[in-house]
């Protein structure tokens, strides 16, 4: 991603409060707002749905934005997590909280196997190497006798919040839903500006010269892969739970290049955009569904689009307009 | 509580005082639009449902159907999302048809959980009406079971005893071949061997080869859609069935045999519920049927057009859209439809009818279009099917 | 009889036999890969669809126009080679002085909007093209019966890519081709046009996808998905080979169709990931790959 000039987002001086600068408090504030009311206008499936691909967007754009590596099987993560989910929710009868963490560490874990060996290779032959470890993952889950093959994980209960609470009904399951994406997205925000974030990005800018500060890059890389891979893996586990399935939809190579989608057109060098990415795209699924395969032509048009005129995303080229990075 | 039961009151009051309330009656078919069912279920069945709510005069007898249909492109996550969100917001009382297991399992959980109800046309698995069976679901047409049975059992019987399966590798294709190698081994016969392909496989070469070494009299064909139809064009390919091998396709409609061509396809022995020259009133049908559709209804279209009838029918007698008292009527009620003629529907949900054995004509046998298939037997609806007790369905005690 | 394994000789010639076949795919579609990659420096992601656009040519040819497999087997990789060389001038050229990653992107949102217009227009249940009269039967060779068209599949494919690697290993054009692979400005200032040139080569490379295409045709059904899941194995093929040479990509292709041909017999459940798995373990211990040079 060289083409980017300037990272602003971390340099960003000016008003602070609580650490971060104050429109980034300013729209963290704004969407929680909107994401607290919305469910009693709009449907609160698709919110949910909206939320958990926001936070795998987000989880996806770190490797990419920040750590400028371009995986294209995140989907192994995301639908790895939902496996384990479904299974923990199905088969123990684990509480939510725990499924999803069970979901998170296993992709983790994930993550650090690929990451090992996708590290070693850059650039558009890491993206190869990402995409067919997926598929390795994907012929599993095809395969695994407790994956239920092409049927997935259907009717994953919800369970009892931490054994006590019921929040089985949609509205309510929202906010669980909601707390999750939210603490996710501010941890990856942390990340991001951290000491470590600012590395990631130097690295990113210029490889060779961070190794000669001293950075031990490749440990850097595998850090950064293993948190995206963690964090995409909580959104696959919340997801699993909301629809109460796990399926192969999840681990197919579609969904790699779908948050890759995500990322683009809400801006992947933009701490916010790919909440936005996953809206667009989110709603444009749902609402043109019944269009059949002109959605996957319309997705390829957008990708086509946003690749040759619009390489900042919306929130890129918002964030330029008001001198304010997003 | 009291206003509740005083409007009840009046309702019925004014359905025995003679002129019917009007019913509003909204119907969803669910299938694929745009896959590799598109031609056995897609559109077609909509057209199926179409003609049911016509035949049954539903507007004349004060009932309003409104269908509505989506594309599930055989997902399962597709498929719960519609159906989630056509009984949350849509008001839809019933889905119909729904082929692919894995989809057809994800609506079934939904009608349960919101209980309304879902009348099956086009998925296989027998777990619909076995261990996970509900009391909010029909399985109108065929499933794994009756597939297995029919063309096992069949095949054997006229001596062709040694099998050895092509099996998709994964749940679905799993259970096709558990199903008919016991129905092979119950009759006597015996399997040689079996080869897992991926799914899903473009090149069948290498375990057609495998099935042919083993010498087995039959090939049978444990996977669908897409993979059956290569696997049988690369068996002609490399001379299997001139070899004397047979090929059973255990799931194969009349679409993929028109696919394929009699010349391909000829031989192949399969099992059907419906084809469209079994007799006068499906040759009626179907002849309306292509005015519509410009193509021979499969048994899955004709089984969406038998279920909203049957439905409907429900719906009439009780004067009711509720799930649990139409469910209970259609059970009660046996069925009858001019395509699968008499029959009922049991307690685990399971619809019963005869089943029939075909074997595809060769092209000179053909006399026309769509003639494609010749009659072998008969299988009578009380063997066609898994028995009650076997399914493991909580429902029969 | 002599028996290795439990698998009687014969049966393993035949099995060998049929994964070079579909090794001649691997190597086609590698060998484009790798071509386009040489000069271009982007993968494109969209060589599955161009090599399902080569078969659907094929079959439009036939069905509208009659024109018969043969002239098919010229046309098509033409159409969709020039078809290719309005893509790159009209988009790909955009993105050179970019990073590479947006040329990947951008190729696999061409594959997704050449796949989509195509499942619209066709469905995906495959349509069918049949094996030319020249070709139908087989030999019987003692240990298999092997299609005619079979054969003409490996032998096709094996004087494409000898006439490929002669071409550009040996000939002047292809000593020009090395050259602006080396050193893009120098070779500019020699003379010769190296936009054109690059712009030849990347419809040369989608020309040789939809070569392949039209070859899988008769075997495989004409389906719009075809290419989706190919494209990728024949990444994991690259990435096992390296994209250093001409000849790796040529080879690798022949040899991972072979062993995933031996995978079929001995461990049916694994032909699918086999690759995968010797691209991780190829990755470990040479992360080029096996033909690649370090860079």
């Amino acid at each position: 991603m060289t083409d980017q000039t300037l990272e602003r987002t971390g340099t960003a001086t000016g008003e602070r409060s609580m650490g971060m600068p104050r429109h980034h408090l300013v729209i963290f504030a704004g969407l929680l707002m909107f994401f607290l009311v919305a469910p009693f206008f709009l449907y609160p499936v698709f919110l949910m749905k909206v939320l958990c691909f926001a936070l795998f967007a987000c989880a996806f754009n770190l490797l990419l934005g920040y750590g400028g590596l371009l995986s294209f099987g995140h989907a192994a993560y995301f639908g790895g997590a939902a496996y384990v989910s479904a299974h923990a929710a199905k088969a123990w009868g684990v509480t939510p909280e725990l499924s999803v963490l069970l979901g998170t560490g296993s992709a983790a874990l994930l993550g650090l196997v690929i990451g090992l060996l996708a590290i070693r290779r850059q650039g558009i032959y890491f993206a190869m190497v990402t995409l067919a470890f997926a598929q390795m993952v994907f012929f599993f889950a095809l395969q695994a006798p407790f994956t239920g093959g092409e049927d997935g994980i259907q009717a994953v209960p919800r369970n009892m919040l931490f054994g006590i609470f019921d929040i089985a009904q949609d509205r309510v399951f929202y906010f669980f839903v909601l707390a999750i994406v939210f603490g996710g997205l501010l941890i990856l925000y942390r990340i991001i500006h951290s000491p470590f974030g600012q590395v990631l990005k130097a690295i990113r800018e210029n490889e060779p010269r961070s190794i000669s500060l001293g950075y031990q890059v490749n440990r850097y890389k595998l850090a950064v892969f293993v948190m995206s891979a963690a964090l995409a893996g909580t959104a696959g586990a919340t997801k699993a739970l909301v629809f109460q399935l796990a399926s192969l939809t999840d681990v197919h190579w579609t969904m790699s290049g779908e948050v890759v989608l995500m990322a683009l057109i809400g801006g992947m060098h933009t701490v916010f955009g790919p909440i936005v990415g996953a809206a667009v795209i989110v709603t444009m699924q749902n609402y043109f569904a019944g269009f059949g395969a002109w959605v996957t032509v319309l997705q390829g048009t957008i990708f086509v689009i946003a690749v040759l005129l619009f390489r900042e995303g919306v929130l890129g080229v918002i964030g330029r307009w008001l001198k304010k990075p997003m | 509580m009291k206003l509740k039961t005083l409007i009840t009151a009046t309702a019925l009051g004014l359905i025995m005082a003679g002129p019917v309330m009007a019913i509003d009656v909204k119907i969803g078919v669910l299938n694929d639009r745009s896959g590799v069912y598109a031609d056995l279920s897609g559109e077609g069945s909509v057209i199926a449902a179409q003609m049911a709510i016509e035949d049954f005069g539903a507007a004349e007898k004060g009932i309003n159907v409104e269908i509505v249909s989506a594309d599930h492109q055989n997902k399962p996550d597709v498929a719960s999302t519609i159906a989630r969100q056509w009984y949350d917001q849509d008001g839809v009382d019933a889905i119909f048809d729904v082929p692919t297991s894995s989809a057809a399992l994800a609506v079934h959980e939904i009608t349960r959980e919101k209980d309304k109800i879902f009348i099956n046309s086009g998925a296989a698995a027998s777990e619909i009406t076995g261990t996970q069976c509900s009391p909010n679901t029909v399985h109108w047409t065929y499933d794994t079971w009756a597939l297995a049975n029919g063309t096992g059992s069949a095949m054997v019987q006229t001596g062709a005893d040694t099998w050895y399966f092509l099996t998709a590798d994964y749940a679905f294709g799993h259970a096709l071949e558990r199903d008919t190698m016991a129905v092979v081994e119950a009759m006597g016969g015996e399997v040689l061997g079996t080869v897992r392909h991926p799914f899903p496989g473009q090149d069948f070469s290498s375990f057609l080869l495998q099935a042919q070494a083993s010498g087995a009299k039959v090939i049978g064909l444990a996977n669908a859609g897409g993979d059956t139809v290569n696997a049988i064009k690369q068996a002609a390919e490399f001379g299997i069935t001139q070899g004397g091998q047979a090929l059973a396709g255990l799931l194969i409609f009349i679409t993929d045999v028109d696919a394929l061509g009699l010349q391909t396809a000829q031989g192949l022995v399969l099992t059907e519920s419906f084809y469209w020259d079994l007799n006068d009133e499906t040759r009626e049908w179907s002849a309306r049927f292509q005015e519509r559709r410009n193509a021979k209804p499969t048994m899955v279209q004709a089984g969406v057009y038998a279920g909203v009838l049957h439905y409907l029918k429900a719906i009439e007698a009780t004067q009711s859209t509720d799930a649990d008292t139409v469910m209970a009527e259609m059970k009660a009620t046996p069925t009858s439809d001019p395509l699968f003629g008499e029959g009922e529907v049991r307690a685990d949900g399971r619809k019963v009818h005869d089943m029939y054995l075909f074997r595809v004509k060769s092209p000179e046998e053909s006399t026309g279009e769509w003639d494609y298939y010749e009659l072998v037997a008969t299988i009578p609806a009380d063997s066609a099917f898994r028995p009650l007790a076997d399914g493991g369905c909580e429902l029969v005690q | 009889m002599f028996e290795l394994l439990g698998i009687a000789p014969q049966a393993l010639f035949g099995q060998l036999l049929l994964g070079l076949i579909n090794g001649s795919f691997y190597a086609m579609l590698s060998l484009g890969l790798a071509v386009i990659f040489g000069l271009l420096n982007i993968i494109n992601f969209a060589h599955g669809a161009q090599y399902m656009a080569g078969a659907f040519v094929a079959w439009m040819l036939l069905t509208y126009l009659g024109i018969p497999y043969w002239g098919a087997l010229v046309l098509s990789p033409l159409l969709v080679g020039a078809a290719g060389i309005v893509i790159e001038r009209l988009m790909i050229a955009r993105l050179y002085h970019l990073d590479h990653l947006y040329g990947l992107l951008l190729t696999f949102g061409l594959a997704l909007i050449i796949q989509g217009l195509f499942r619209n227009s066709y469905g995906i249940s495959g349509l069918p093209y049949t094996i030319p009269t020249e070709f139908q039967g087989g030999q019987n060779l003692g240990f298999m019966f092997l299609p005619n068209y079979r054969a003409w599949v490996v032998v096709a494919s094996v004087i494409v890519c000898f006439g490929t690697w002669f071409m550009i290993e040996k000939t002047r054009l292809g000593a020009y081709l090395r050259a602006a692979t080396e050193n893009p400005t120098m070779v500019g200032a020699f003379g010769i046009n190296v936009p054109r040139l690059i712009t030849l080569t990347y419809g040369f490379g989608v020309a040789l996808a939809a070569f392949a295409g039209v070859l899988a045709a008769p075997i495989y059904s004409v389906n719009p998905n075809m290419g989706a899941d190919l494209i990728i194995v024949v990444f994991a093929v690259v990435v096992i080979g390296g994209m250093g040479s001409i000849l790796g990509a040529i080879l690798t292709g022949f040899g991972l169709g072979l062993i995933e041909g031996l995978t079929k017999v001995f461990y049916p459940e694994g032909s699918a990931v086999v690759i995968f798995v010797i691209m991780a373990i190829v990755l470990m211990v040479k992360p080029a790959g096996l033909f690649g040079r370090t860079a």
